[in-house]
Protein backbone atom coordinates (compact mmCIF):
# COMPACT_ATOMS: atom_id res chain seq x y z
CA UNK A 1 0.00 0.00 0.00
CA UNK A 2 1.43 4.21 -0.89
CA UNK A 3 2.46 5.67 1.74
CA UNK A 4 0.37 8.39 3.17
CA UNK A 5 0.34 11.67 1.79
CA UNK A 6 -2.40 13.70 4.01
CA UNK A 7 -3.27 12.50 7.00
CA UNK A 8 -6.53 13.95 9.15
CA UNK A 9 -7.16 12.55 12.56
CA UNK A 10 -10.23 13.35 14.68
CA UNK A 11 -11.40 16.92 12.88
CA UNK A 12 -14.28 18.45 14.11
CA UNK A 13 -15.02 21.49 12.52
CA UNK A 14 -17.89 24.12 11.22
CA UNK A 15 -19.27 27.75 10.40
CA UNK A 16 -20.39 29.03 13.57
CA UNK A 17 -18.67 28.15 17.07
CA UNK A 18 -20.39 25.50 19.16
CA UNK A 19 -22.07 24.00 16.31
CA UNK A 20 -19.79 21.75 14.33
CA UNK A 21 -20.62 20.47 10.71
CA UNK A 22 -17.83 17.40 11.18
CA UNK A 23 -17.38 15.64 13.98
CA UNK A 24 -14.43 13.61 14.67
CA UNK A 25 -13.25 12.65 11.13
CA UNK A 26 -10.52 10.85 10.10
CA UNK A 27 -9.05 10.47 6.66
CA UNK A 28 -5.78 9.11 4.68
CA UNK A 29 -4.78 9.78 1.15
CA UNK A 30 -2.45 8.11 -0.01
CA UNK A 31 0.45 8.89 -2.39
CA UNK A 32 -0.25 8.70 -6.37
CA UNK A 33 -3.75 7.57 -5.73
CA UNK A 34 -7.44 9.18 -5.79
CA UNK A 35 -9.00 9.49 -2.50
CA UNK A 36 -12.42 9.68 -2.75
CA UNK A 37 -14.91 11.59 -0.33
CA UNK A 38 -18.54 10.73 -0.86
CA UNK A 39 -21.64 10.72 0.94
CA UNK A 40 -25.55 12.39 1.28
CA UNK A 41 -26.41 16.72 1.14
CA UNK A 42 -25.08 18.19 4.29
CA UNK A 43 -22.68 15.41 5.09
CA UNK A 44 -19.60 17.25 5.44
CA UNK A 45 -17.42 16.86 2.55
CA UNK A 46 -17.17 19.89 1.72
CA UNK A 47 -16.46 21.26 5.06
CA UNK A 48 -13.71 18.93 5.73
CA UNK A 49 -11.65 19.87 1.97
CA UNK A 50 -12.30 23.55 3.81
CA UNK A 51 -10.95 22.56 6.98
CA UNK A 52 -7.88 20.61 4.95
CA UNK A 53 -7.14 24.26 3.21
CA UNK A 54 -8.07 26.09 5.97
CA UNK A 55 -10.91 28.21 5.01
CA UNK A 56 -12.82 26.66 7.45
CA UNK A 57 -11.98 27.07 11.55
CA UNK A 58 -11.25 23.94 13.11
CA UNK A 59 -12.20 23.13 16.94
CA UNK A 60 -10.40 19.87 16.92
CA UNK A 61 -7.91 17.80 15.03
CA UNK A 62 -4.92 17.44 13.21
CA UNK A 63 -3.64 17.67 9.54
CA UNK A 64 -0.62 15.98 8.67
CA UNK A 65 0.61 16.41 5.09
CA UNK A 66 4.11 15.01 4.09
CA UNK A 67 5.20 14.31 7.25
CA UNK A 68 5.02 17.69 8.91
CA UNK A 69 1.94 19.17 10.82
CA UNK A 70 0.16 21.73 8.74
CA UNK A 71 -2.96 22.11 11.26
CA UNK A 72 -4.46 25.65 10.97
CA UNK A 73 -2.65 26.36 7.49
CA UNK A 74 -3.53 29.87 5.86
CA UNK A 75 -5.04 28.73 2.83
CA UNK A 76 -2.56 31.15 0.66
CA UNK A 77 0.16 29.05 2.16
CA UNK A 78 -1.27 25.83 0.75
CA UNK A 79 0.70 26.11 -2.24
CA UNK A 80 4.19 26.17 -0.21
CA UNK A 81 3.80 23.14 1.32
CA UNK A 82 2.85 21.75 -2.15
CA UNK A 83 -0.80 21.56 -2.17
CA UNK A 84 -3.44 22.98 -4.57
CA UNK A 85 -6.93 23.43 -3.77
CA UNK A 86 -9.45 23.79 -6.92
CA UNK A 87 -12.94 25.07 -5.40
CA UNK A 88 -16.05 24.13 -6.43
CA UNK A 89 -17.40 26.83 -7.89
CA UNK A 90 -16.18 30.22 -9.06
CA UNK A 91 -12.40 28.96 -8.95
CA UNK A 92 -11.57 31.10 -12.34
CA UNK A 93 -11.55 34.23 -13.19
CA UNK A 94 -13.89 35.18 -15.51
CA UNK A 95 -13.21 38.94 -16.18
CA UNK A 96 -8.91 37.50 -17.43
CA UNK A 97 -7.86 35.92 -20.47
CA UNK A 98 -6.86 32.15 -19.99
CA UNK A 99 -3.80 32.90 -20.82
CA UNK A 100 -3.72 35.83 -17.62
CA UNK A 101 -5.50 32.92 -15.19
CA UNK A 102 -2.79 31.00 -15.48
CA UNK A 103 -0.01 33.90 -15.29
CA UNK A 104 -1.51 34.48 -12.59
CA UNK A 105 -1.57 31.04 -10.96
CA UNK A 106 2.46 30.85 -11.94
CA UNK A 107 3.30 34.01 -10.61
CA UNK A 108 5.32 33.07 -7.23
CA UNK A 109 5.21 29.30 -8.35
CA UNK A 110 8.08 27.13 -8.09
CA UNK A 111 10.40 26.58 -10.75
CA UNK A 112 10.62 28.32 -14.73
CA UNK A 113 7.39 29.72 -15.82
CA UNK A 114 7.34 29.67 -19.37
CA UNK A 115 8.29 26.03 -19.34
CA UNK A 116 5.01 25.05 -17.00
CA UNK A 117 3.26 27.16 -19.24
CA UNK A 118 4.17 25.19 -22.32
CA UNK A 119 3.62 22.10 -20.68
CA UNK A 120 -0.16 22.87 -19.25
CA UNK A 121 -0.91 24.07 -23.16
CA UNK A 122 0.45 20.73 -24.50
CA UNK A 123 -1.75 19.08 -21.40
CA UNK A 124 -4.67 21.41 -21.69
CA UNK A 125 -5.08 21.63 -25.28
CA UNK A 126 -8.19 23.24 -25.80
CA UNK A 127 -7.10 25.71 -23.13
CA UNK A 128 -3.73 26.90 -25.45
CA UNK A 129 -6.67 27.43 -28.67
CA UNK A 130 -8.71 29.74 -26.43
CA UNK A 131 -5.35 31.28 -24.57
CA UNK A 132 -6.70 35.19 -25.46
CA UNK A 133 -10.22 34.58 -24.81
CA UNK A 134 -11.75 35.96 -21.46
CA UNK A 135 -11.99 32.90 -19.18
CA UNK A 136 -15.81 33.60 -18.72
CA UNK A 137 -16.55 32.35 -22.21
CA UNK A 138 -15.53 28.97 -21.63
CA UNK A 139 -17.83 26.01 -21.10
CA UNK A 140 -18.42 24.53 -17.86
CA UNK A 141 -15.94 21.38 -18.66
CA UNK A 142 -13.24 23.50 -19.71
CA UNK A 143 -13.40 26.20 -17.02
CA UNK A 144 -12.71 23.16 -15.13
CA UNK A 145 -10.22 22.42 -16.90
CA UNK A 146 -8.45 25.84 -16.15
CA UNK A 147 -8.98 25.63 -12.82
CA UNK A 148 -7.31 21.69 -12.46
CA UNK A 149 -3.95 23.56 -15.01
CA UNK A 150 -3.86 26.61 -12.85
CA UNK A 151 -3.62 24.06 -9.81
CA UNK A 152 -1.26 22.39 -11.51
CA UNK A 153 0.86 25.57 -11.84
CA UNK A 154 2.51 25.47 -8.87
CA UNK A 155 3.81 21.71 -9.56
CA UNK A 156 1.39 20.12 -6.49
CA UNK A 157 1.93 16.75 -4.70
CA UNK A 158 -1.94 16.95 -3.76
CA UNK A 159 -4.71 18.68 -4.84
CA UNK A 160 -7.81 18.91 -3.06
CA UNK A 161 -10.86 19.04 -5.98
CA UNK A 162 -14.10 20.18 -4.39
CA UNK A 163 -17.34 18.33 -6.74
CA UNK A 164 -15.16 19.29 -10.02
CA UNK A 165 -18.18 17.72 -11.97
CA UNK A 166 -20.96 19.97 -10.26
CA UNK A 167 -23.03 21.78 -12.62
CA UNK A 168 -21.68 19.29 -15.82
CA UNK A 169 -22.96 17.47 -18.36
CA UNK A 170 -22.30 13.65 -17.87
CA UNK A 171 -20.25 13.60 -20.90
CA UNK A 172 -18.05 16.58 -19.17
CA UNK A 173 -17.98 15.24 -15.92
CA UNK A 174 -16.52 11.96 -16.95
CA UNK A 175 -14.09 14.01 -19.15
CA UNK A 176 -13.03 15.87 -15.97
CA UNK A 177 -13.07 13.19 -13.36
CA UNK A 178 -10.68 10.62 -16.02
CA UNK A 179 -8.08 13.43 -16.40
CA UNK A 180 -8.39 13.64 -12.61
CA UNK A 181 -7.57 10.36 -12.18
CA UNK A 182 -4.78 10.72 -15.10
CA UNK A 183 -2.99 13.01 -13.25
CA UNK A 184 -2.03 10.71 -10.76
CA UNK A 185 -0.09 8.84 -13.35
CA UNK A 186 2.25 12.64 -13.17
CA UNK A 187 2.84 11.17 -9.08
CA UNK A 188 -0.08 13.68 -8.02
CA UNK A 189 -2.13 12.79 -5.24
CA UNK A 190 -6.09 13.46 -5.61
CA UNK A 191 -8.22 13.98 -2.61
CA UNK A 192 -11.53 14.32 -4.36
CA UNK A 193 -15.20 15.06 -3.04
CA UNK A 194 -17.91 14.18 -5.43
CA UNK A 195 -21.78 13.62 -6.03
CA UNK A 196 -21.67 11.44 -9.40
CA UNK A 197 -20.87 8.66 -7.20
CA UNK A 198 -20.60 5.88 -9.55
CA UNK A 199 -18.32 7.85 -12.12
CA UNK A 200 -16.31 9.01 -9.10
CA UNK A 201 -15.92 5.27 -7.51
CA UNK A 202 -15.07 3.55 -10.96
CA UNK A 203 -11.85 5.94 -10.94
CA UNK A 204 -10.94 6.04 -7.35
CA UNK A 205 -8.46 3.84 -5.42
CA UNK A 206 -9.91 4.58 -2.02
CA UNK A 207 -13.56 5.74 -0.44
CA UNK A 208 -14.54 7.41 2.21
CA UNK A 209 -18.34 7.31 2.60
CA UNK A 210 -19.58 10.91 5.46
CA UNK A 211 -22.95 11.02 6.42
CA UNK A 212 -23.87 13.76 9.36
CA UNK A 213 -20.29 15.07 9.39
CA UNK A 214 -19.34 11.64 10.41
CA UNK A 215 -16.97 8.81 9.17
CA UNK A 216 -19.55 5.76 8.71
CA UNK A 217 -17.37 3.43 5.92
CA UNK A 218 -14.36 3.20 3.79
CA UNK A 219 -13.20 0.89 2.24
CA UNK A 220 -11.44 0.50 -2.08
CA UNK A 221 -13.15 1.61 -4.11
CA UNK A 222 -13.95 -1.26 -6.10
CA UNK A 223 -15.09 -2.73 -3.52
CA UNK A 224 -17.73 -0.29 -2.34
CA UNK A 225 -19.11 0.37 -6.06
CA UNK A 226 -21.63 -2.85 -5.95
CA UNK A 227 -22.14 -2.40 -2.46
CA UNK A 228 -25.44 -1.86 -1.02
CA UNK A 229 -24.70 -0.04 1.48
CA UNK A 230 -23.38 3.36 0.04
CA UNK A 231 -26.83 2.96 -1.15
CA UNK A 232 -28.50 2.55 2.27
CA UNK A 233 -26.48 5.24 3.49
CA UNK A 234 -27.49 7.33 1.18
CA UNK A 235 -30.87 7.07 1.45
CA UNK A 236 -30.54 7.43 5.22
CA UNK A 237 -31.55 4.13 5.90
CA UNK A 238 -28.50 2.98 7.64
CA UNK A 239 -25.66 4.83 9.71
CA UNK A 240 -22.48 3.09 10.84
CA UNK A 241 -20.68 4.44 13.95
CA UNK A 242 -23.23 7.43 14.16
CA UNK A 243 -24.19 8.96 18.02
CA UNK B 1 -15.94 86.52 -22.29
CA UNK B 2 -13.29 86.61 -19.75
CA UNK B 3 -15.56 86.00 -16.72
CA UNK B 4 -16.96 82.88 -19.06
CA UNK B 5 -13.17 81.15 -19.11
CA UNK B 6 -12.41 82.05 -15.74
CA UNK B 7 -15.39 80.00 -14.72
CA UNK B 8 -14.52 77.40 -16.82
CA UNK B 9 -10.71 77.21 -15.33
CA UNK B 10 -12.79 77.17 -12.21
CA UNK B 11 -14.71 74.74 -13.22
CA UNK B 12 -12.06 72.21 -14.75
CA UNK B 13 -9.64 72.49 -12.25
CA UNK B 14 -12.15 71.35 -9.61
CA UNK B 15 -13.80 68.40 -11.88
CA UNK B 16 -10.19 67.46 -12.35
CA UNK B 17 -9.18 67.59 -8.80
CA UNK B 18 -12.43 65.32 -7.81
CA UNK B 19 -11.40 63.22 -10.85
CA UNK B 20 -8.19 62.42 -8.73
CA UNK B 21 -10.56 61.18 -5.79
CA UNK B 22 -12.58 59.10 -8.63
CA UNK B 23 -9.59 57.12 -9.73
CA UNK B 24 -8.21 56.56 -5.92
CA UNK B 25 -11.74 54.87 -5.18
CA UNK B 26 -11.80 53.28 -9.03
CA UNK B 27 -8.73 50.96 -7.49
CA UNK B 28 -10.11 50.69 -4.62
CA UNK B 29 -13.76 49.23 -5.61
CA UNK B 30 -13.37 49.29 -9.60
CA UNK B 31 -10.40 47.27 -9.97
CA UNK B 32 -10.32 45.38 -6.26
CA UNK B 33 -13.96 45.56 -4.82
CA UNK B 34 -13.22 47.65 -2.11
CA UNK B 35 -16.47 49.23 -0.52
CA UNK B 36 -14.99 52.43 0.43
CA UNK B 37 -18.03 54.09 2.31
CA UNK B 38 -15.40 56.75 3.81
CA UNK B 39 -14.27 58.48 1.06
CA UNK B 40 -14.47 61.87 2.57
CA UNK B 41 -12.15 60.56 5.08
CA UNK B 42 -9.07 60.38 3.04
CA UNK B 43 -9.84 63.08 1.03
CA UNK B 44 -10.14 65.42 4.29
CA UNK B 45 -6.93 63.65 5.74
CA UNK B 46 -4.95 64.59 2.93
CA UNK B 47 -6.29 68.52 2.44
CA UNK B 48 -5.86 68.70 6.66
CA UNK B 49 -2.36 67.19 6.36
CA UNK B 50 -1.60 69.23 3.37
CA UNK B 51 -3.03 72.81 4.93
CA UNK B 52 -1.65 72.27 8.36
CA UNK B 53 2.02 71.17 7.17
CA UNK B 54 2.14 73.97 4.68
CA UNK B 55 0.31 76.44 6.58
CA UNK B 56 1.53 79.82 9.07
CA UNK B 57 1.64 79.29 12.67
CA UNK B 58 -1.87 79.89 14.05
CA UNK B 59 -2.68 80.52 18.03
CA UNK B 60 -5.41 78.62 17.19
CA UNK B 61 -4.93 74.89 16.07
CA UNK B 62 -1.49 73.48 14.93
CA UNK B 63 0.20 74.18 12.44
CA UNK B 64 3.21 76.39 11.64
CA UNK B 65 5.70 73.82 9.64
CA UNK B 66 5.90 76.11 6.35
CA UNK B 67 7.08 72.83 4.93
CA UNK B 68 7.74 73.36 1.43
CA UNK B 69 4.83 72.69 -0.55
CA UNK B 70 5.53 69.88 -1.92
CA UNK B 71 6.90 68.21 0.73
CA UNK B 72 3.64 69.38 2.36
CA UNK B 73 1.24 67.78 -0.43
CA UNK B 74 3.39 64.40 0.01
CA UNK B 75 2.51 64.72 3.98
CA UNK B 76 -1.01 65.06 3.07
CA UNK B 77 -0.99 61.43 0.87
CA UNK B 78 1.12 60.16 3.73
CA UNK B 79 -1.40 60.98 6.18
CA UNK B 80 -4.25 59.65 4.36
CA UNK B 81 -2.01 56.68 3.59
CA UNK B 82 -1.53 56.47 7.20
CA UNK B 83 -5.39 56.60 8.10
CA UNK B 84 -6.44 54.07 5.46
CA UNK B 85 -3.48 51.72 6.29
CA UNK B 86 -4.96 51.94 10.26
CA UNK B 87 -8.22 51.94 9.21
CA UNK B 88 -7.08 48.85 6.71
CA UNK B 89 -6.06 46.30 9.41
CA UNK B 90 -9.16 47.38 11.22
CA UNK B 91 -11.82 46.39 8.83
CA UNK B 92 -10.46 44.84 5.88
CA UNK B 93 -11.31 41.50 6.86
CA UNK B 94 -15.15 42.56 6.22
CA UNK B 95 -16.73 42.40 3.14
CA UNK B 96 -18.65 44.14 0.92
CA UNK B 97 -21.80 46.19 2.87
CA UNK B 98 -20.20 45.70 6.46
CA UNK B 99 -16.44 47.17 5.30
CA UNK B 100 -18.74 50.05 3.60
CA UNK B 101 -20.96 50.75 6.79
CA UNK B 102 -17.44 50.81 8.86
CA UNK B 103 -15.45 53.06 6.54
CA UNK B 104 -18.95 54.96 6.65
CA UNK B 105 -18.15 55.54 10.10
CA UNK B 106 -14.70 56.14 9.95
CA UNK B 107 -15.94 59.74 8.01
CA UNK B 108 -18.30 60.20 10.36
CA UNK B 109 -15.78 60.16 13.18
CA UNK B 110 -13.25 62.27 10.89
CA UNK B 111 -15.82 64.77 10.33
CA UNK B 112 -16.61 65.25 13.88
CA UNK B 113 -12.98 65.00 14.89
CA UNK B 114 -12.03 67.89 12.72
CA UNK B 115 -15.27 70.06 13.66
CA UNK B 116 -14.63 69.45 17.99
CA UNK B 117 -10.86 69.23 18.48
CA UNK B 118 -10.26 73.45 17.82
CA UNK B 119 -6.56 72.42 19.07
CA UNK B 120 -6.00 69.90 15.84
CA UNK B 121 -7.54 71.48 13.15
CA UNK B 122 -9.08 74.75 14.00
CA UNK B 123 -12.68 72.63 15.18
CA UNK B 124 -15.55 74.57 13.19
CA UNK B 125 -14.00 77.34 11.66
CA UNK B 126 -11.41 75.13 10.11
CA UNK B 127 -7.58 75.42 9.09
CA UNK B 128 -6.67 78.57 8.19
CA UNK B 129 -2.94 80.52 7.75
CA UNK B 130 -2.16 78.52 4.33
CA UNK B 131 -0.92 80.09 1.88
CA UNK B 132 -0.92 79.09 -2.13
CA UNK B 133 2.44 78.30 -3.38
CA UNK B 134 4.00 80.74 -6.39
CA UNK B 135 0.93 83.56 -5.24
CA UNK B 136 3.51 86.35 -4.38
CA UNK B 137 5.03 85.82 -7.45
CA UNK B 138 1.55 85.26 -9.34
CA UNK B 139 -0.90 87.43 -7.60
CA UNK B 140 -4.62 86.09 -6.49
CA UNK B 141 -5.82 86.24 -10.35
CA UNK B 142 -6.95 84.40 -13.68
CA UNK B 143 -2.94 83.68 -14.29
CA UNK B 144 -2.52 81.85 -11.50
CA UNK B 145 -5.77 79.55 -11.63
CA UNK B 146 -4.25 78.52 -14.97
CA UNK B 147 -1.62 77.87 -13.80
CA UNK B 148 -2.63 75.73 -11.22
CA UNK B 149 -5.47 73.78 -13.38
CA UNK B 150 -2.45 73.15 -15.51
CA UNK B 151 -0.59 71.31 -12.20
CA UNK B 152 -3.78 69.79 -11.30
CA UNK B 153 -4.14 68.36 -15.24
CA UNK B 154 -0.52 66.71 -14.73
CA UNK B 155 -1.31 65.48 -11.80
CA UNK B 156 -4.40 63.71 -13.32
CA UNK B 157 -2.63 62.89 -16.00
CA UNK B 158 0.58 61.28 -14.32
CA UNK B 159 -2.31 59.42 -11.71
CA UNK B 160 -4.24 57.79 -14.76
CA UNK B 161 -0.75 56.28 -16.52
CA UNK B 162 0.17 55.07 -12.97
CA UNK B 163 -3.11 53.59 -12.46
CA UNK B 164 -3.39 52.42 -16.48
CA UNK B 165 0.48 50.88 -15.95
CA UNK B 166 -0.84 49.23 -12.61
CA UNK B 167 -3.84 47.39 -13.67
CA UNK B 168 -2.15 46.30 -16.42
CA UNK B 169 0.41 44.35 -14.77
CA UNK B 170 0.43 41.28 -12.86
CA UNK B 171 -0.43 43.08 -9.59
CA UNK B 172 -3.56 44.45 -11.23
CA UNK B 173 -4.35 41.04 -12.59
CA UNK B 174 -4.55 40.07 -8.84
CA UNK B 175 -6.36 42.87 -7.63
CA UNK B 176 -9.17 42.06 -10.28
CA UNK B 177 -8.71 38.18 -9.25
CA UNK B 178 -9.42 39.24 -5.66
CA UNK B 179 -12.37 41.11 -6.89
CA UNK B 180 -13.75 38.32 -8.48
CA UNK B 181 -13.18 35.42 -6.03
CA UNK B 182 -11.36 36.14 -2.97
CA UNK B 183 -11.20 32.02 -2.00
CA UNK B 184 -10.15 31.31 -5.67
CA UNK B 185 -7.08 33.40 -5.11
CA UNK B 186 -6.26 32.04 -2.40
CA UNK B 187 -6.27 28.92 -3.03
CA UNK B 188 -3.48 30.23 -6.00
CA UNK B 189 -1.71 30.97 -3.12
CA UNK B 190 -2.61 34.61 -2.82
CA UNK B 191 -2.74 36.36 0.57
CA UNK B 192 -5.94 38.64 -0.28
CA UNK B 193 -5.68 40.29 3.39
CA UNK B 194 -2.29 41.66 2.21
CA UNK B 195 -3.20 43.18 -1.33
CA UNK B 196 -6.73 44.00 -0.40
CA UNK B 197 -4.60 46.02 2.01
CA UNK B 198 -2.46 47.64 -0.31
CA UNK B 199 -5.09 48.22 -2.36
CA UNK B 200 -6.79 50.25 0.12
CA UNK B 201 -4.08 52.36 1.21
CA UNK B 202 -2.29 53.15 -2.12
CA UNK B 203 -6.37 54.12 -3.38
CA UNK B 204 -6.27 56.38 -0.26
CA UNK B 205 -2.81 57.96 -1.17
CA UNK B 206 -4.40 59.31 -4.23
CA UNK B 207 -7.52 60.11 -1.85
CA UNK B 208 -5.76 62.18 -0.29
CA UNK B 209 -3.45 63.93 -3.18
CA UNK B 210 -6.56 64.90 -4.58
CA UNK B 211 -7.26 66.36 -0.75
CA UNK B 212 -4.17 68.04 -0.80
CA UNK B 213 -4.93 69.65 -3.78
CA UNK B 214 -8.32 70.92 -3.50
CA UNK B 215 -7.45 72.45 -0.03
CA UNK B 216 -4.41 73.99 -1.72
CA UNK B 217 -7.15 75.48 -4.37
CA UNK B 218 -9.31 77.01 -1.17
CA UNK B 219 -6.49 77.78 0.62
CA UNK B 220 -8.89 76.44 3.35
CA UNK B 221 -10.45 73.28 4.34
CA UNK B 222 -12.98 72.86 7.41
CA UNK B 223 -15.39 70.28 8.66
CA UNK B 224 -18.29 71.66 5.53
CA UNK B 225 -15.56 70.23 3.29
CA UNK B 226 -15.60 66.79 4.60
CA UNK B 227 -19.46 66.16 4.49
CA UNK B 228 -20.63 62.58 3.62
CA UNK B 229 -21.98 65.17 0.35
CA UNK B 230 -18.44 64.25 -1.13
CA UNK B 231 -18.49 60.58 -0.35
CA UNK B 232 -22.05 60.31 -2.38
CA UNK B 233 -20.92 62.61 -5.08
CA UNK B 234 -17.19 61.15 -5.90
CA UNK B 235 -18.91 57.21 -5.88
CA UNK B 236 -22.18 58.74 -8.09
CA UNK B 237 -19.10 60.06 -10.67
CA UNK B 238 -17.27 56.22 -10.33
CA UNK B 239 -20.94 54.36 -11.18
CA UNK B 240 -21.93 57.13 -13.70
CA UNK B 241 -18.43 57.11 -15.62
CA UNK B 242 -18.09 53.16 -14.93
CA UNK B 243 -16.11 51.60 -12.02
CA UNK B 244 -13.23 49.85 -13.04
CA UNK B 245 -12.26 51.96 -15.93
CA UNK B 246 -9.68 55.00 -15.61
CA UNK B 247 -11.46 56.66 -18.54
CA UNK B 248 -14.51 56.12 -17.61
CA UNK B 249 -14.11 57.08 -13.58
CA UNK B 250 -12.57 60.62 -15.29
CA UNK B 251 -15.57 61.15 -17.71
CA UNK B 252 -18.07 60.62 -14.69
CA UNK B 253 -16.12 62.96 -12.53
CA UNK B 254 -16.23 65.97 -15.49
CA UNK B 255 -20.11 64.46 -16.09
CA UNK B 256 -21.51 64.36 -12.76
CA UNK B 257 -19.46 67.70 -11.76
CA UNK B 258 -20.73 69.34 -14.55
CA UNK B 259 -24.60 68.12 -14.00
CA UNK B 260 -24.09 69.49 -10.02
CA UNK B 261 -23.09 72.76 -10.78
CA UNK B 262 -25.40 73.05 -13.73
CA UNK B 263 -27.98 72.15 -11.86
CA UNK B 264 -27.33 74.56 -9.02
CA UNK B 265 -27.42 77.04 -11.74
CA UNK B 266 -30.98 76.24 -13.06
CA UNK B 267 -31.94 75.96 -10.18
CA UNK B 268 -30.78 79.48 -8.92
CA UNK B 269 -31.95 81.31 -12.24
CA UNK B 270 -36.11 79.49 -12.67
CA UNK B 271 -36.59 78.18 -9.77
CA UNK B 272 -39.43 80.11 -7.49
CA UNK B 273 -37.36 81.94 -4.55
CA UNK B 274 -39.07 80.31 -2.37
CA UNK B 275 -37.99 76.86 -3.96
CA UNK B 276 -34.35 77.95 -4.08
CA UNK B 277 -33.75 77.78 -0.10
CA UNK B 278 -34.04 73.56 -0.97
CA UNK B 279 -31.42 73.89 -4.01
CA UNK B 280 -28.68 71.52 -2.31
CA UNK B 281 -31.57 69.12 -1.70
CA UNK B 282 -33.21 69.21 -4.86
CA UNK B 283 -29.92 68.46 -6.35
CA UNK B 284 -28.91 65.19 -4.33
CA UNK B 285 -32.38 64.22 -5.68
CA UNK B 286 -31.02 64.88 -8.97
CA UNK B 287 -28.05 63.07 -8.60
CA UNK B 288 -29.46 59.85 -6.94
CA UNK B 289 -31.83 59.44 -9.58
CA UNK B 290 -28.68 59.88 -11.65
CA UNK B 291 -27.84 56.52 -9.37
CA UNK B 292 -30.26 54.71 -9.27
CA UNK B 293 -31.53 55.53 -12.91
CA UNK B 294 -27.98 54.00 -13.98
CA UNK B 295 -27.52 50.89 -11.91
CA UNK B 296 -30.79 49.91 -12.50
CA UNK B 297 -30.52 50.08 -16.61
CA UNK B 298 -26.17 50.58 -17.20
CA UNK B 299 -24.72 49.15 -14.72
CA UNK B 300 -21.91 49.18 -15.95
CA UNK B 301 -21.40 52.94 -16.75
CA UNK B 302 -21.04 54.62 -19.43
CA UNK B 303 -18.00 53.62 -20.34
CA UNK B 304 -17.50 50.00 -18.87
CA UNK B 305 -14.32 47.95 -17.95
CA UNK B 306 -12.71 46.90 -20.53
CA UNK B 307 -10.42 43.56 -20.66
CA UNK B 308 -6.66 44.33 -20.41
CA UNK B 309 -4.29 42.08 -22.19
CA UNK B 310 -1.22 41.92 -21.05
CA UNK B 311 2.33 42.66 -22.96
CA UNK B 312 3.00 38.75 -21.95
CA UNK B 313 -0.29 37.81 -22.88
CA UNK B 314 0.07 39.68 -26.18
CA UNK B 315 3.74 37.25 -27.06
CA UNK B 316 2.49 34.41 -29.74
CA UNK B 317 2.61 30.81 -28.64
CA UNK B 318 4.91 29.80 -31.03
CA UNK B 319 5.00 26.55 -29.33
CA UNK B 320 1.26 25.96 -29.50
CA UNK B 321 0.74 27.82 -33.22
CA UNK B 322 -1.40 29.93 -31.74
Amino acid sequence: MPDAILQAKGVTAGYVPDLPILKDVSITARAGQVTLIIGPNGAGKSTLIKAIAGLVQMSAGQIAFDGGDITGIRPDQLAQHGISYVPQTDNIFRSLTIRQNLDLALRGARGDAAATLARLFDQFPALAAKHRDKAGTLSGGQRQFLAIAMALASAPKLILMDEPSAGLSPKAAQEVLEHARALTEQGVSILLVEQNVNQALRLADHCYILAEGRNQVDGSAADLLGDSIVGEIYLGGRRVGAA
Amino acid sequence: MIGVISYLVFFATTASILAIAVLGLNLQWGNTGLFNGGVVAFFGAGAYATLILGGTPQAGHLGGFELFYPLALLGGMAAAGLLAWIVGLLTLRLRHDYLAIATFGVAVAFENLMRNAEWLAGGAKGVRGFERPLREALGDGFLYNLLFFAVVLVILIATYLFLERLVASPFGRLLRAIREDEEAAQSLGKNPTKIRLTAFVTGSVILGLAGGLYGTFYAFVSPQDVLPTLTFQIWAMLIVGGAGNNRGAIFGAFLIWGAWTASGWALSRFAPVEAQLYTGSVQFILIGSVIVGMLMWRPQGLLPEKLVVSQRGKTPLVKQGV
